[in-house]
């Protein structure tokens, strides 16, 4: 499972990728998280306000920081 | 992989939930109403009945405005806020985006406009938005007129100045705020802006087809709870944000409501210095503060007979540019073209001041 987090650094990102590592470790679920920054590359994902989450290549959360639960929720889902 | 798409009737909120949060929003408009209401009068009896201070000496005046007037605010930015960020839940940068794709200029700059005022926009994503508009075909001077018109018809502002001022004043502010947003998105789009647009963002690769598509978002329809659950995260981060420069400009309005005599304020900004407005935006374009840090000093200077033009000028310079936001800009848009962006908002708000000091004198 691939988790991707885009957004260029800023607090709101830094919050999503620790519960997303918040809410893998609670399923257990073995997970490679990256952190995308750059601009470009964020564009590429079309996303158009940070921070983004994909799970396994499809974006499924834009603009806001989900909670852990929600996390857990959109990583189950996906 | 098999997609499972989403469908909207297994996410709504259920009934008994729903009853909840009416319940409970009813509960708090009432108990906000009140606290509203209360506030001048808890801070008058507690100086002239509790501690049986006189409110005409200075300090106690001074002190007595501070506390009723910061309450004041943070009463008001919590509602503000909060209903707007809940409305605004109904409309995404996506769709924004799909209403503006392909629109030609004239048009597109009016559309944008208004879409910028009512999007929920973060300053943070200025660059992902602006490269996602551009992609999408939306013309530059579009995009422009968007990225003016949202941090400058600012809903805080708007709602601060109805309070304080009333509704002719609270529609000047938007009607102008829109009308540079249009009208400098217009005249930025006349000057072939590509030519001073980062390159990466104008490359054919990025053009291309998104990978995983992000388009597949905007129809994720947030349930009543979780519009409830944003609006709410809203109004804590911008209290957060903001109650430092609020505290500051309470108490340095409360120093001018006390001390600063009106005839040396007349001098620099009153009606008679025909370059009241231009100080005013000068002063406020390096400022940065946000809405709500602005107000109590607009407040307070009005009062002083500071002419009204000046004071919106003075409002707008400090909304419509802020450093953070021409830095992050600064990584899609050559120096040259951030200089004629400011540069020509700037003179859009100067124009506004000087136009309604003379409509309103």
């Amino acid at each position: 499972m691939e988790i991707t987090v885009l957004g260029p650094g800023c607090a709101n990102c830094q919050r999503l990728e620790a519960n997303v590592n918040a809410a893998l470790e609670a399923a257990g679920t073995q997970a490679t998280v990256t952190h995308v920054t750059d601009y470009a590359q964020i564009a590429a994902w079309d996303v158009m306000s940070t921070p983004g989450l994909a799970v396994n290549g499809r974006v499924v959360s834009t603009g806001r920081v989900p909670s852990v639960a929600e996390v857990a929720e959109l990583i189950a889902s996906a | 992989m098999t997609t499972h798409p989403t469908h909207a009737a297994e996410r709504r909120t259920p009934a008994r939930t729903r009853w909840l949060l009416a319940a409970g929003l009813v509960a708090a408009s009432g108990a906000w109403a009140g606290l509203y209401w209360l506030n001048e009068r808890v801070w008058t009896w507690l100086a002239e009945d509790a501690l049986g201070l006189s409110r005409d000496t200075r300090w106690v005046e001074a002190v007595h405005f501070f506390a009723y007037d910061t309450a004041k605010i943070a009463l008001l930015l919590t509602g503000i806020v909060f209903v707007v960020s809940l409305l605004r839940t109904f409309l995404t940068i996506e769709r924004t985006r799909a209403m503006l794709g392909g629109k030609r200029e004239g048009v597109g700059n009016v559309l944008a406009a208004g879409l910028g005022v009512a999007t929920p926009f973060c300053s943070c994503s200025a660059v992902p938005a602006f490269i996602g508009f551009v992609k999408a075909g939306v013309p530059l001077g579009v995009t422009l007129s968007f990225l003016i018109a949202s941090p400058l018809v600012n809903e805080i502002a708007v709602g601060l100045l109805w309070t304080a001022f009333g509704w002719r004043v609270a529609l000047l502010y938007v009607t102008a705020g829109l009308t540079i947003a249009i009208v400098a998105g217009w005249a930025l789009g006349r000057l072939r802006p590509e030519r001073w647009v980062e390159p990466f963002v104008l490359a054919p690769s990025l053009l291309a087809s998104p990978q995983g598509g992000a388009a597949g978002i905007a129809a994720r329809t947030p349930t009543m709870q979780e519009r409830v659950r944003t609006a709410l995260t809203e109004v804590r981060e911008i209290l957060g944000k903001v109650w430092p420069y609020l505290l500051v400009a309470v108490a340095l309005g409360a120093a001018i409501h006390g001390w600063v005599p009106a005839d040396l304020i007349a001098r620099v900004a009153g009606e008679s210095n025909p370059a009241g407005v231009l100080a005013a935006v000068g002063l406020g374009v390096p400022l940065y503060s946000n809405a709500a840090g602005a107000l109590p000093l607009v407040e307070v200077l009005a009062a002083k007979g500071v002419p009204m033009g000046t004071l919106l000028a003075f409002m707008m310079s400090v909304v419509a540019l802020s450093l953070p936001e021409m830095v992050l800009l600064r990584r899609v848009l050559k120096p040259r073209l951030l200089a004629i962006f400011a540069g020509v908002v700037a003179a859009g708000i100067v124009a506004v001041g000087y136009l309604f000091n003379a409509i309103l004198a």
